[in-house]
């Protein structure tokens, strides 16, 4: 098998079937009544943080790619980001469904009036064309310059996903934090490397910071 | 329209199924679910049942009570709020058991002829003990029906003899993070206070609950002496109080220094007046799916609407 064949074949799909585990999980939470006395809340909680996890996955391969030099990584990173759009759309859906059961004006009014759903909301409208033009198709149509223009759209979604969890917190905000500090230092690193290139270098795959 | 006189739709208690053969039943559907998990789990289960525990006998019904369909007993102690013991609903199932309620004493103090450090069985056991089978609607819109086991607050309020300088009592939860492993974050300020206004203490629908489902409050629910205030949202309802003080300016209160703009003094359930974060108009009753219409002072407004006659409710929400 050559390299190109052994991420093709075992490596892509044993990550495919990891990022499927926390949905199984969940499933068999709800199955074994494992979700304690308010399940509708237990389940939006857990998707919510496996999309926000994801999304932190997601953009920690560029910054892998830097530390450890190997371009191969980010032959990952379109799976990893559709899952997180994957996630973050079941959290939404069991707002819709579970938690509001289709009531549209109480939707509306949550979108309008509460500053954590607005941003949540925005979050996820910003992940949608990002998820639309994932396919090689899109980022031919568009141009390489182009897609990466509109790509970098994540970035502000990472801030809107971490916002959005730390505006809902009642008291302790000591988790949210956590995942602001890994978010920090995974868009540190870019900014670091960005500003640590010397003009007129060209982009490369595998850059490092000199 | 705030204030709704509520149709008393309510089956009163005398045309129930007698509680004592609701609540062997009850007892033995839980038990046989305890067992079921007890045999699942091993050694584990040990620490969910610790706290469940004493009879409390001699319970007189109480004619406050609701006909509604009581929450289930493992839902009422694995779902709580008592940041002393963590953020999370479970956390206080998990990590209250070990929480040392007896001896317990309770300091009296203020505007009261008989200020003292009482043992709590001496505030409770000259009171009548009743089951009081009240809504519980939280300020995060989940709601739940417990039958709490309590005194009056105003029987015992009156038994202390306040003086005419006091307008309001102000309660304390321990503060001891030995115990309470929450407490060593400052999630709140701790202790942990609350208040009412006088003739919201002396009402006859307060309670100080010291058992739930006929037996011993189970520590995560706030042994071994809580308040009940069933109008109001959960979190002006202390859990395990050390301290009360007569007083006559009102007192701050815990979750309203920590953010005023969203959680006032008085926090009466009130359907018209939203939380600036999330919609009070309806609910959530644990087991059931669909969200059901939150009631105008939770479905009390028969009873206490008069406490609050004149005033601005959304300014003092």
């Amino acid at each position: 098998m050559t390299p190109d064949q052994r991420l093709r074949w075992i490596a892509k799909p044993l990550v495919f079937t990891a990022c499927l585990l926390p949905l199984a999980w969940l499933v068999w939470l709800t199955t074994s009544g494992g979700l304690g006395a308010n399940p509708i809340e237990a389940t939006n909680r857990f998707l919510g943080d496996w999309a926000l996890r994801f999304l932190l996955i997601a953009l920690a391969v560029t910054p892998l790619r830097i530390v450890s030099g190997r371009a191969a990584v980010v032959r990952f990173r379109r799976m990893l980001g559709l899952f997180a759009f994957a996630y973050a759309a079941l959290h939404l859906s069991s707002y819709l469904v579970l938690d509001q059961f289709f009531d549209w004006p109480a939707v509306w009014k949550d979108i309008v009036k509460r500053w954590y759903i607005t941003v949540g909301m925005t979050t996820f409208a910003l992940l949608v064309p990002l998820a639309i033009t994932s396919t090689k198709g899109m980022i031919k149509r568009l141009g390489g310059r182009r897609w990466q223009m509109l790509h970098r759209l994540v970035y502000a979604a990472g801030i809107g996903a971490v916002f959005h969890f730390y505006m809902m917190v009642k008291a302790d905000v000591r988790e949210p934090l956590i995942y602001a500090a890994i978010l920090a230092l995974l868009l540190g690193i870019r900014v670091v490397v960005r500003l640590r290139r010397k003009p007129g270098r060209p982009r490369a795959t595998g850059v490092q910071a000199t | 329209m705030l204030i709704q006189p509520m149709k008393s739709s309510d089956v009163r208690s005398s045309e129930v199924t007698p509680k004592s053969i609701y609540l062997d039943r009850r007892r033995f559907l839980r038990t046989a679910a305890l067992a079921g998990v007890g045999a699942a789990m091993g050694p584990m289960a040990g620490a969910a049942l610790a706290g469940a525990g004493m009879k409390l006998p001699g319970l007189v019904k109480s004619s406050h009570s609701t006909a509604e369909e009581p929450t289930p007993y493992d839902k009422v102690t694995i779902y709580n709020n008592f940041y002393e013991f963590g953020t999370a609903k479970g956390d206080p199932g998990k990590y209250a058991g070990g929480l040392t309620t007896k001896p317990w004493s309770v300091a009296v103090e203020g505007e009261v002829a008989k200020p003292a450090v009482y043992d709590v069985e001496d505030l409770i056991r000259p009171h009548t003990l009743e089951e009081r089978i009240y809504r519980l609607r939280c300020v995060e819109t989940w709601s739940m029906v417990v039958p709490w086991v309590g005194i009056s607050l105003g029987d015992l309020i009156k038994r202390l003899e306040p003086t005419s300088k006091a307008k309001y009592v102000a309660f304390e939860t321990l503060h001891d993070p030995e115990q309470m492993r929450g407490q060593s974050y400052p999630a709140l300020r701790w202790p942990y206070d609350e208040g009412l206004r006088m003739d919201e203490a002396l009402h006859p629908l307060t309670i100080l609950a010291v058992g739930l489902y006929g037996e011993e409050m189970p520590n995560q629910n706030g042994a071994p002496v809580r308040l009940v205030v069933p109008w109001k949202y959960g979190f002006k309802c202390i859990k395990s109080i050390v301290r009360m003080r007569f007083q006559e300016t009102m007192p701050e209160t815990a979750w309203s220094r920590q953010t005023p703009g969203e959680y006032g003094f008085f926090a009466n359930v009130n359907p018209g007046v939203d939380h600036p974060r999330w919609s009070q108009a309806k609910e959530r009753r644990l087991g059931e799916f669909l969200k059901r219409k939150t009631l105008m002072f939770n479905g009390y407004a028969d009873e206490v609407a008069h406490l609050y006659t004149g005033m601005d409710l959304t300014k003092y929400y």
